[in-house]
């Protein structure tokens, strides 16, 4: 068994920092990891927001509750959309697209609530539908598939992806 | 003023007149007037939008941000008139005018200090500011003098329904406006009250108010937002949460606690004028001192003596000097103000010579003991 790198008890909690120059493995035991975070929390803020600095910390706590592997296989799943990786999120404390909220929905809940207390939204709301914009985000989607098709030099696909785009462009609200 | 850039065309160097008298103006939230004004210096609301068909910032390519400036651009202009706002292309802007127009908060830091295709639009009157491809495509700016949501609140919210009217946001049912990072997800609002708060500075007090604001859920920045430091005592109180509560209980969660915040603030006051008034008025008349004969001082010392001299003011302790022109000094004290107000770009040392010299030719004026010229520019 793994065990702690501050103490002999066993190391239970696996985190990777990747606040620094380049990603740091901790095997940490229940009391050194809530130590180890608590420290990170106190931290001042020195480059970016306290935004960030908050979105960062909660993805590491919700990082403790995963192991390692299932943090690896985590991290490396990729939004479909805009090709952001959770692992990108993690370091970044940054968003690549709305559809992350969809790819990425089971491992923000808890940061949402961590932040919010909620996770339904209460107030104001456009008059166009939800439906819209999810169509209007697809476009993000066919607009890197176009870019491929034109790359690999598959016209055929190529258009049909251009007919696509336009039609979604054609259903906005103006 | 001299740029490094390549030779400026015509729209350029119209924009740098605009920039230049808008460095010579007040901006309205330094007006000193609304309700509250001793203590509330400015009320502001923002909200974050996305457009749903392209990725946020962090992965926007230089051709998605073009297509979003434009897209946003079109969309404000629909409603804007040219003689009502200015356009501000933040890829032509040189350091010291995207620096400016942090200082007048018009822009955020983020905004100034970042890459690729950018701008703003900002309302001549500086009652409100619309800022393309910052942290999220669009960020909705609007302030006021004194305390103000309602009226403030209402400006957002307009230009947020202008917009919309010609561009689809990114929305969904469940987690509401989507923003690139979550602690703004929902709302996109962040409501903030601008406070001046020199007596619980003096008393000690301030730490304790801090601490109980944050179990609200509420939270403090300094002057210049987020990760700034307090310079010259003044507090921003903004909501933390966007999610969950609608605007109007975000913005009423705010103003709930800021009478609170005020009232401690006047008694500190008060206990000072008290049981202190000896020591108190020769704080802050020596404070007026420095100011007025220093040769060289610094943008934050500056600021410290500023606030003793505002509070002063309020106090009836201060007379030679009236809360607007305090106001201003604040402003055009700090470092690209100043640079523009000399006409020339300056290191460091000049900066503070330059900056003893102008508050000596603005404080020394109706005392007719000096010439307006500021006698001694031999430092």
């Amino acid at each position: 068994m793994m065990r702690c790198q501050r103490c002999d008890k066993p190391a239970t909690f696996h985190i990777t920092e990747l606040t620094g120059g380049k990603p740091v493995e901790l095997h940490l035991c229940e009391d050194h990891a809530r130590e180890y975070l608590m420290q990170a929390g106190n931290e001042p803020a020195s480059a970016g927001s306290m935004a960030a600095v908050l979105a960062q910390q909660m993805a590491k706590q919700l990082a403790l509750s995963q192991t390692a592997e299932e943090l690896a296989e985590l991290d490396q799943q990729l939004c479909p959309y805009c090709g952001i990786s959770f692992y990108d999120f993690r370091s970044q404390g940054r968003l690549g697209c709305p559809y992350d909220y969809v790819v990425f929905e089971k491992e923000l809940q808890p940061l949402l609530l961590n932040i919010h207390g909620e996770t339904q939204h209460k107030g104001k709301r456009p008059t166009h539908s939800a439906e819209l914009s999810r169509k209007h985000t697809e476009l993000i989607r066919y607009r890197r598939q176009l870019q491929e098709a034109i790359q690999e030099e598959n016209y055929e696909l190529a258009s049909r992806l251009r007919d696509k785009i336009r039609e979604i462009e054609e259903s906005s609200s103006e | 003023m001299k740029s490094k850039n390549p030779p400026p065309n015509e729209s350029v160097l119209d924009l740098a007149r605009e920039l230049e008298q808008l460095s010579r103006s007040r901006g309205e939230w330094l007006k000193g007037s609304g309700p509250e004004s001793d203590i509330v210096i400015s009320t502001r609301i923002r909200l974050a939008r996305n457009l749903a068909s392209y990725p946020f910032r962090s992965r926007a390519t230089e051709v998605d941000r073009q297509r979003i400036q434009q897209t946003l651009k079109e969309a404000i202009f629909r409603h804007a008139h040219p003689t009502q706002v200015i356009y501000v292309d933040l890829e032509q802007l040189d350091l010291l005018d995207r620096q400016l127009l942090v200082e007048r908060q018009l822009i955020s830091r983020e905004l100034a200090e970042g890459q690729g295709p950018r701008s703003a639009v900002l309302d001549r009157a500086e009652r409100f500011s619309l800022m393309i491809n910052e942290e999220d495509h669009l960020r909705i700016m609007a302030m006021a003098s004194g305390l103000n949501l309602d009226e403030v609140w209402q400006m957002v919210n307009q230009w947020d329904d202008r917009i919309e009217e010609h561009v689809v946001y990114a929305f969904d049912e469940k987690l509401g406006y989507l923003t690139a990072c979550p602690t703004n997800v929902g709302t996109g609002i962040r409501v903030s009250v601008m406070l001046h708060l020199p007596a619980l500075a003096l008393t000690r007090q301030i730490e304790k108010i801090f601490r109980s604001l944050q179990k609200l859920d509420l939270a403090v920045r300094g002057l210049y937002g987020e990760g700034s430091q307090a310079m010259g005592d003044f507090y921003q109180i903004s909501n933390q949460v966007t999610l969950g509560l609608s605007e109007q209980e975000i913005m009423k969660k705010v103003a709930d606690i800021i009478p609170a915040i005020i009232d401690y603030e006047r008694k500190a006051r008060d206990l000072l004028m008290r049981e202190n008034l000896r020591n108190l008025h020769d704080r802050i008349s020596r404070a007026f001192g420095i100011l007025r004969t220093a040769q060289t001082i610094s943008s934050e010392e500056t600021m410290h003596l500023l606030s003793s001299v505002r509070m002063g003011i309020h106090l009836g302790l201060i007379k030679e000097i009236g809360i607007p022109e305090l106001n201003d000094l604040f402003l055009q004290t700090q470092p690209a103000h100043l640079q523009k107000l000399a006409g020339t770009e300056l290191d460091q040392t000049d900066r503070d010579i330059e900056r003893a010299r102008f508050l000596r030719r603005h404080l020394n004026k109706e005392d007719g003991s000096q010439t307006a010229k500021g006698g001694s520019t031999s430092g």
